[in-house]
């Protein structure tokens, strides 16, 4: 894993390697030579396995990070690749030209997160939504809550105890809350 | 729109006589599919029609209420109705797993009457099992109203009662009885096949004793069940009432 | 005369290619006829519809649709604690619900840095709850294949004995089907008192109909006629199309996880993944078929080989007040149906990032299924629809 990643390192570019010990790692790529790089690995590394390819929203970056996974059957470990592109009107180059079960999940990606993959065969047809009007619906900004409980009637006569506060009063009465640092912190 | 002129216009619709041809002003075109628009046709012998495949095969009226009958025969008809209960086999969410544990020898259905068929127009009882997204609602809706009158609905699990744990999902609705008439709730996650039996017991009783008449209030409230229906079912592609 | 008995179907108008691959079908020349194999229909596995064009009887072009049993499963985890998140995870796999549970527990091991801790009559715990996992899920998936050709007789025996499986879950866990078993630092429980030798008898039913689903299935000779030669994957679709499991090593490709990339005790059990050559219908059931021998023994092997006693769950912190550092980690396992696998990223804070499922029937049902029912007969499309084992929920989370 290590030998191949040094290969190539000068060639892509790569920053941001981290191994892990079970025969992963994951790299990230500039935008322009991932598409190169991952028909590198598969043409001459032997990565001929497509796992899967995702997609994770950074909000506080403005930035959304793609991930192509892929493994190779003979040496037997993964490799990630990671790619940020811009959160604003997102497009990339599509691949489904490489492995045939791509189209599909580009179509995915289109729906959820708003990316565009301007070539790629069926992209605009709807994969798990019908009749879908807001927004794309895995974005951060998209407030599942707010929207279940305007639209369906929502449950009536509960209420819910925040388990982590509930036991820190029992548990800890006297001492004071300190302030939130940060807001993922409820 | 805002919700209370869908309300109107869909019961200003409903109200003309026979078919419900203004119900095309309503549904908005960029959700038909090219094969179900109107348009013409060549017959086989050379003469040209016109064919509206939404609308052609259905019937366009509003459903209405069975009056039951009087005195012994309407005993009879509840004993024959309570023991041959026959399930529409469509499994709409994972509490369909528990389906055929109940159909095996182990906690054998057979014996009480119970059997699976696979055409809405040959069932009497539907099994809602547990959740149900917007997409399945609208296929539940169709196969529902195609069922012929009496008919019962059970509502397994605890999602169909008010979310259960997908209450804050997008995609699935919290409370079933806002959309459909339940009979009876049958609670858990999931609830054993001996609890679907029981459920089926109590379904039992209530048709015996003349109570189960859940059928005829969905054709008495007809509309607000149509308007909170269309208020979530956005791409509304089908008659009003599909019988 | 011959003009009258001429039976051949009329292919003047068939469909070709356009310029951006699409097939160019009229639907208006009459010569086809448009039909869904829609969610209500006794034959799906699961909630899936397939958009059939037909010509006749053969099938010109077929779309999969999915999105009946859509619940948002990676937007709802987000909104969850690690622990909450638990309970929530494991109905994104209705049919073998274990393999969520040992995913979850697994990543957020590996993240925070407890995955040495977990003692050893935990991980053999989870072994079994596992195994047994595969074995009910084959029980119902084996005979269910001569269920598609109306041969019902095999479905009924199997799941009266996946029934028998589900009652030693119940004693395990205390539930049949969600078992929220495996937690982050171990399992919930040991084994109860008695618990060995009633699972020996109930693997002792299994091994007679193990015989009596071969005389069935296997030497019958309608089965033989519609499932010999149908629908057979090449071996060259198994890179470029990202199949798995045991529809890849029936054309051939012996991929296992169990002995690839070795996790929990694998490495100490004695097992060979069984393939096959030929790739059609015939050989999927049979490659199956062998694994539910294989899955039977591998039980006996863990039942033997575990230890007498000890720790069942690792120190963890407070599972309220839980919080891990930032990081990614993708971890697979072997599933009935193929590599099944987790890619999970945590930012420092109590709630993941992102979770993202990957299960074995996102290609095998969309891409696949699409290539492979070209050409074939509307009686054929339920037979491979249960041979690639195809499970919706997994597809649209």
């Amino acid at each position: 894993m290590k030998e191949i990643l040094d290969k190539i390192q000068a060639k892509y570019n790569l920053q941001d390697i981290a191994i892990q010990d079970n025969n992963q790692a994951y790299v990230t790529v500039g935008k322009d030579l991932a598409i190169d790089m991952v028909t590198y690995m598969r043409d001459y590394e032997g990565f001929s396995h497509f796992v899967m390819m995702s997609c994770v929203d950074w909000i506080e970056d403005g930035k959304l990070q793609l991930l192509y996974l892929l493994n190779s059957p003979e040496k037997k470990c993964d490799i990630g690749i990671k790619v940020f592109i811009e959160r604003n009107k997102p497009t990339m180059q599509s691949c489904h030209h490489l492995w045939k079960q791509i189209w599909t999940y580009q179509r995915e990606l289109r729906e959820a997160f708003g990316i565009d993959f301007p070539g790629s065969p069926r992209v605009e047809e709807n994969f798990v939504l019908e009749g879908w009007t807001e927004m794309p619906h895995m974005l951060r900004d998209f407030d599942t809550n707010k929207y279940a409980e305007e639209t369906y009637f929502p449950r009536e006569g509960r209420k819910t105890y925040d388990p982590a506060t509930y036991m820190r009063e029992k548990l800890y009465p006297k001492q004071p809350v300190t302030a939130k640092k940060n807001k993922d912190d409820e | 729109m805002s919700e209370l002129d869908i309300n109107d216009k869909v019961s200003e619709m409903l109200n003309k006589s026979e078919h419900n041809v203004a119900a095309a002003e309503c549904f908005e075109k960029t959700f038909v599919r090219p094969e179900d628009e109107e348009r013409e046709v060549i017959a086989p012998d050379g003469s040209i029609i016109k064919v509206n495949p939404i609308y052609d095969y259905f019937s366009g009226k509003k459903p209405t209420e069975e009056k039951p009958c009087r005195g012994v025969i309407e005993k009879f008809l509840n004993w024959a109705r309570a023991e041959s209960i026959w399930v529409l086999g469509f499994g709409t969410g994972c509490g369909s797993i528990e389906i055929p544990p109940l159909m095996t020898p182990r906690f054998d259905a057979f014996r009480f009457g119970l059997q699976m068929r696979p055409t809405p127009r040959q069932s009497n009882a539907f099994i809602i099992s547990g959740y149900l997204s917007v997409k399945t609602l609208k296929r539940v809706i169709r196969s529902y109203e195609q069922m012929p009158s009496p008919k019962y609905i059970l509502a397994l699990g605890s999602c169909t009662i008010n979310g259960g744990m997908y209450y804050d999902s997008y995609s699935t609705i919290n409370r079933l009885d806002k959309y459909l008439p339940v009979d009876v709730y049958i609670a858990g996650c999931m609830p054993r096949p001996e609890a679907l039996l029981a459920g089926f017991m109590k379904l039992k009783e209530l048709i015996k004793a003349g109570k189960a008449e859940k059928a005829n209030e969905y054709a008495r409230n007809f509309d607000e069940y149509k308007a909170n229906q269309k208020k979530i079912i956005k791409d509304w592609n089908m008659p009003d009432y599909n019988w | 005369m011959s003009k009258i008995f001429d039976l051949k179907p009329d292919r003047s108008k068939y469909p070709s290619m356009g310029a951006d691959g699409k097939l160019d079908i009229d639907l208006t020349s009459q010569k086809y006829v448009k039909m869904w194999l829609g969610p209500n229909h006794p034959g799906v596995t699961g909630n899936m519809a397939v958009e059939l064009t037909l010509a006749g009887d053969e099938i010109v072009e077929a779309k999969t649709h999915v999105g009946y049993l859509h619940r948002g499963f990676e937007k709802l985890i987000e909104r969850r604690l690690f622990v909450q998140g638990f309970p929530t995870s494991i109905r994104m796999c209705v049919a073998e619900p274990d393999t969520n549970e040992y995913l979850i527990a697994r990543s957020t091991e590996v993240l925070s840095g407890y995955d040495k801790d977990v003692p050893e009559m935990a991980q053999w715990l989870r072994m079994l709850s596992l195994e047994m996992a595969r074995l009910q899920g084959l029980l119902r998936g084996v005979p269910g294949q001569a269920g598609t050709f109306s041969l019902g007789i095999g479905v009924q025996w199997g799941v009266y004995l996946r029934d028998l499986i589900l009652d030693r879950f119940e004693e395990l866990t205390g539930a049949r089907v969600y078992h929220m078993y495996i937690i982050p630092g171990g399992v919930r429980g040991l084994l109860p008192n008695g618990f060995k030798k009633r699972m020996e008898d109930n693997l002792r039913d299994i091994d007679d109909f193990i015989i009596r689903i071969r005389q069935l299935m296997f030497h019958n000779s309608i089965f033989k006629k519609r499932s010999v030669g149908v629908s057979v994957i090449p071996k060259d679709w198994i890179d470029q199309y990202g199949i798995v499991g045991t529809n890849a090593r029936a054309s051939g490709v012996k991929r296992d996880v169990r002995k690839d990339n070795p996790y929990l005790h694998y490495d100490q059990l004695d097992f060979d993944p069984p393939t096959a050559t030929e790739g059609d219908i015939y050989a999927r059931s049979w490659v199956r078929w062998q694994e539910l021998i294989q899955t039977v023994d591998l039980i006996r092997q863990i039942m033997a080989k575990m230890p007498e006693k000890g720790d069942i769950k690792a120190e963890m912190p407070n599972v309220l007040h839980w919080k891990i550092p930032k990081g990614e980690t993708y971890t697979k396992l072997e599933s009935g149906r193929g590599e099944y696998g987790m890619y999970y990223v945590t930012d420092g804070s109590s709630k993941p990032r992102r979770v993202n499922l990957r299960g074995p029937s996102y290609t095998h049902a969309i891409a696949v299924l699409e290539k492979l029912l070209v050409g074939t007969n509307i009686a054929d499309v339920h037979a491979t629809m249960v041979s690639l084992q195809t499970c919706p929920p997994e597809i649209e989370r």
